[in-house]
């Protein structure tokens, strides 16, 4: 270890404190307002320490609001939600993995052309492309399916452009070393480079876990019953700026029971998926 | 593309089968974008009506705002799923309109299932926005609102200005406002939700001048804005003045302005009446005054128009569900149930029998303010520049308007060049959209 | 390869070749009566001084927004490397944000920044600053830019902290034998070494600023005031799904997907080559 000097270490913390004032401070404050009454909400500034109202509001969101929501309890929004971030992480990672174990190692007629038509679609977010993919949903019968809600989510190139930068590292000489040892394609894949990728499937996991869980317009429009909606739906079927009142403490409360399961799995999740990353380095 | 639509409908009645296990029961969906309490509203309605008859289930389904449901409405029809009935947000209307293939009045829908259907019984200034020139009721309003002036009374005590009597003209409005500013009661005097819908329709409306030629837009599809007409200009240009060292506060285009009252640093307020229930529960010491008018205008205040939804019946469904759709709004149109909505959202009640009984129950009594929408929208009857507007693109006209006036209010033009600009673009907008 | 294959053509070529067809018609919001006008769309969309502003919008945001959420993460990240003692505890601070919903991050930077209610807006207005991102562009646009950033930090940070230990400790220690300095060895050794974390996440920031940023301006502006911070994005929404223009709005994506696709070849046709593979 290269010796450094302390003030150059205080300045490190200080930054870091710094950031992390910057960083977590919404969260946070998210957290205090959820333990406030309305009233308090309503007139800032908002103390900086959290309320009395804790188990007051927690309790009315959790047991009380349920008709704020459509019925629909919160335990079964959270379930929906989980459903829907493990469907497109899983989903994704192994479609992407195998496309660009194809796209890296194999060479075979129009690879290039396949990787565009894979790659362009990184760009384009379901916003934009909405209005014919549901038709195409509608066609296909897949309102109110789990599968709708994950599927259209799985056809995008992130993942796959990672796990194609990551193979590109992967040196030569161990691929032609499998390929003299007489493995197979699949026993190469399976013995070789799925656990060097170990790693990056942990991270992208998580990574797809968050991107499942926060979407917001598409199982807006591929759910038409209530009792397939997600916690961010939910969510904002509580905040309103039109004509009827809204509940801040109730929607702060609700903010945290949707901020906090992936939180936790990023969370619990990053030490061996960051110490994971830095391994396969080696 | 048929067959396509054949699959869906297999499809889509699989899934309904498989989400009811009452079979003989018709299930008739409700597309609506109510949130908070006005959501409670909507289940508590509904379930009252599943349990008052067994033919039928009416299964309402939230959709997001107001624009977002009238989106989902179209992808669905467009992909062949529409929904039975669907809620649609004031400015949404004539986009419905336009669509006559696919929607079906809802005079149709109650008289075609044999039912008694008197058109009368409803607050005449509501529905006649939501018929066709020739009377035809086309959709049956839900929720209706008003736009009216909230006051805060401890700040118009502190700024020594009269808690019992709010201003009634928009002059009056400027000097209190700059009162309670001079004064220190307040940091602002004045701040308004909606200036699109309360500024430019109501205020055209209020004051019995033309929005719009072809009667605003309910007579014929082409129609040029009027509104840089001076009496808009002048008001307008005291808004921008007022804004220039804060007295008047500008919150956003839709009702964000709200939380700077709700946070007392605005003593004067308008907004929808359907946005009380918020105000009510701020514990604040509010007062209720009518829409102020310009004390230049001959004819005010006339009548106001409404803002609100209205819930709209699509075409080619069976005469079963539209037999069940029928029987909804026949519960919907009961005395108890409108009293209720009424009573508890702030919107107005669209039978007279219901503003009757709730006048009766002693509830304006008690509950001082809450009848000023209904006497404002039917204390006259309406004239031609007051029965609401009506474009195929409002919703895009008002985008038009409220960039202008943001431009206006920063100090990047005046009135006359921001109403201008507005006509000028509005007017460009409106062709452009009867062309498709 | 087949099953992406076979996903992206269903769900994604499918609705695009709709989206082409769409940008060629004219159409009433309900499909009930169209007309074929070939180019017509794209002509006046491309003349539509809104629409150029909207590219400008664009530029702005997305170039200040990966710029903020990188400077910040790396920064960061050097910074928790030197920092031995509460490694752990600082990263786990700093991840937080990546798990918050776009639209609900819009809403938590509303709630705290909203002229009204938000109570750090009521801080900056006792300071004496005259904060109003609903009348001041610029505001309005620092406003979006630190929400979207803000979102962005924690994934950019992971990234760096895992680049940075990847960096051989033997490489940087021979260096400082050499001499080189601190900031020397940064620039010279680590920097470098982290060219394909930057790489990816260049890519990975552009492609949210421009689009996974939706949510965000929906929440926090709505691309106002005036058409300020009206991103290319927002406006094929605007267009389409609130204004139910929809052959302006497909002809939008369609123009979208071209620039998508031009950037794409540009990247990797320049950028990659010159970044290092270890």
């Amino acid at each position: 270890m290269i010796g450094q000097s302390p003030l150059r270490t205080v300045i490190a913390h200080a930054v870091l404190i710094l950031g992390i004032l910057i960083v977590a401070f919404p969260i946070y404050y998210t957290f205090v307002a959820s333990t406030h009454t309305l009233q308090t909400i309503l007139r800032p500034p908002l103390p900086l320490l959290p309320g009395g109202q804790l188990w007051n509001n927690y309790s009315e969101a959790l047991f009380g609001g349920i008709g704020r929501i459509g019925g629909v309890s919160v335990g079964q929004l959270l379930l929906n939600t989980t459903i829907m971030a493990l469907g497109v992480a899983v989903g994704k990672i192994c479609i992407s993995i195998l496309s660009a174990y194809a796209i890296v190692f194999f060479r075979f007629p129009l690879r290039m052309t396949f990787f565009w038509l894979i790659f362009i679609t990184l760009m384009l977010p379901v916003e934009v492309r909405i209005l014919p993919t549901y038709k195409v949903m509608v066609d296909l019968g897949m309102i109110d399916t789990y599968a709708g809600l994950i599927i259209p989510l799985i056809a995008s190139a992130t993942a796959t452009l990672l796990f194609r930068q990551f193979f590109m590292t992967i040196p030569g000489e161990l691929v032609e070393a499998a390929r003299v040892d007489g493995a197979g394609p699949w026993r190469f894949f399976f013995d070789i480079l799925l656990p060097l990728s170990r790693t990056n499937i942990a991270a992208l996991f998580v990574i797809l876990f968050i991107y499942g869980w926060t979407q917001y317009l598409w199982p807006l429009l591929v759910t038409n019953s209530n009792d397939m909606n997600t916690i961010v739906i939910a969510l904002k079927k509580m905040v309103s700026f039109a004509d009827a009142d809204t509940e801040w403490h109730l929607v702060m409360v609700t903010a945290m029971l949707a901020i906090v399961p992936p939180i936790l799995v990023v969370a619990l999740m990053q030490r061996w998926f960051v110490r994971g990353l830095v391994e396969s380095e080696k | 593309m048929k067959f396509f639509g054949f699959a869906a409908g297999v499809a889509a009645s699989l899934t309904l089968l498989s989400t009811t296990s009452a079979f003989a029961v018709t299930q008739i969906s409700w597309w609506h974008a109510m949130t908070g309490a006005n959501a409670e509203v909507v289940d508590k309605i509904s379930k009252d009506f599943n349990a008052s008859q067994s033919d039928y289930e009416l299964v309402p389904v939230f959709k997001g705002t107001y624009p977002e449901t009238l989106n989902a409405g179209i992808a669905a029809f467009r992909a062949g799923q529409a929904p039975d009935i669907l809620q649609v947000f004031d400015v949404g209307t004539g986009v419905m309109m336009a669509a006559e293939g696919a929607i079906k009045p809802v005079a149709e829908v109650m008289t075609g299932v044999a039912m008694s259907f008197d058109k009368s019984q409803y607050l005449p200034g509501i529905v006649g926005y939501y018929s066709k020139p020739d009377g035809t009721m086309l959709s049956f309003p839900y929720n209706s609102s008003s736009p009216i002036l909230y006051y805060n009374k401890d700040i118009f005590q502190k700024a020594g200005l009269d808690v019992n009597n709010p201003p009634k003209t928009w002059n009056e409005v400027w000097e209190a406002a700059k009162k309670i500013k001079t004064s220190g009661a307040a940091p602002c005097g004045y701040t308004s939700t909606w200036l699109t819908w309360i500024h430019l329709e109501n205020f055209a409306a209020w004051n019995d001048v033309s929005w719009a030629t072809q009667q605003n837009g309910l007579a014929g599809g082409d129609v040029e804005l009027k509104i840089n007409a001076p009496i808009f200009v002048n008001h307008f240009q005291a808004l921008a003045d007022l804004a220039k060292d804060g007295t008047f506060k500008y919150g956003g285009r839709t009702s964000e302005a709200k939380q700077i009252f709700l946070a007392g640093e605005c003593g004067i307020f308008t907004e929808s009446s359907g946005g009380l229930g918020d105000i009510v529960k701020s514990g604040m010491n509010y007062g209720i005054g009518q829409l102020p008018y310009d004390s230049d205008a001959k004819g005010a205040p006339q009548n106001t128009t409404p803002g609100g939804a209205s819930l709209w019946v699509f075409g080619d469904k069976s005469d079963e569900q539209y037999k069940g759709v029928a029987a909804f709004f026949a519960y919907l149109s009961k005395t108890d149930v409108q009293e209720y909505l009424h009573q508890k959202s702030g919107y107005l009640p669209v039978t007279l029998a219901a503003y009757e009984a709730t006048k009766k129950s002693g509830f304006y009594d008690k509950n001082p303010g809450r009848e000023t929408p209904v006497l404002q929208m039917t204390g006259k009857a309406p004239t031609d520049n007051s029965k609401g507007v009506r474009l195929p693109n409002l919703p895009q006209v008002r985008d038009i308007q409220n960039e202008e006036f943001e431009k206006m209010l920063a100090g990047q033009q005046t009135a006359q060049q921001a109403l201008d600009n507005a006509v000028t673009r509005g007017n460009a907008a409106i062709k452009e959209a009867l062309e498709n | 390869m087949a099953p992406q294959l076979a996903i992206t053509l269903v769900f994604f070529y499918w609705p695009a070749g709709q989206a082409l067809y769409q940008s060629m018609l004219r159409q009433d919001p309900f499909g009930l009566r169209s007309r074929f006008v070939w180019f017509a769309n794209f002509r006046k969309v491309l003349a539509d001084p809104a629409y150029l502003n909207s590219i400008q919008v664009t530029v702005v945001f997305s170039l200040a927004t990966a710029i903020v959420a990188m400077c910040v993460a790396l920064l960061l990240a050097v910074m928790a490397e030197k920092a031995v003692r509460g490694k752990g505890l600082y990263r786990t601070l700093l991840i937080w944000p990546y798990a918050v919903a776009p639209a609900i991050a819009g809403m938590l930077w509303l709630f705290l920044f909203n002229p009204s209610i938000g109570s750090l807006a009521y801080l900056l207005r006792s300071l004496g600053i005259a904060w109003d991102p609903l009348l001041n562009g610029t505001h309005a646009m620092i406003l979006l830019v630190s929400a979207a950033a803000w979102k962005q930090i924690s994934y950019n940070f992971l990234f760096f902290v895992a680049g940075l230990q990847a960096v051989p400790k033997t490489l940087i220690e021979a260096a400082a034998m050499d001499g080189a300095g601190e900031t020397k060895r940064f620039w010279t050794i680590v920097f470098p070494l982290l060219a394909p974390t930057t790489f990816f996440l260049l890519v990975v920031n552009t492609v949210y600023a421009l689009f996974d940023t939706f949510g965000i301006v929906h929440a926090v502006t709505g691309g106002g005031p005036g058409k300020t911070t009206e991103t290319l994005v927002y406006k094929v929404y605007n267009d389409g799904f609130v204004n139910l223009i929809l052959g302006d709005s497909a002809a939008q994506s369609v123009i979208l997907m071209a620039i998508v696709i031009a950037l794409t070849a540009i990247q990797f046709r320049y950028v990659e080559r010159k970044v290092h593979y270890g």
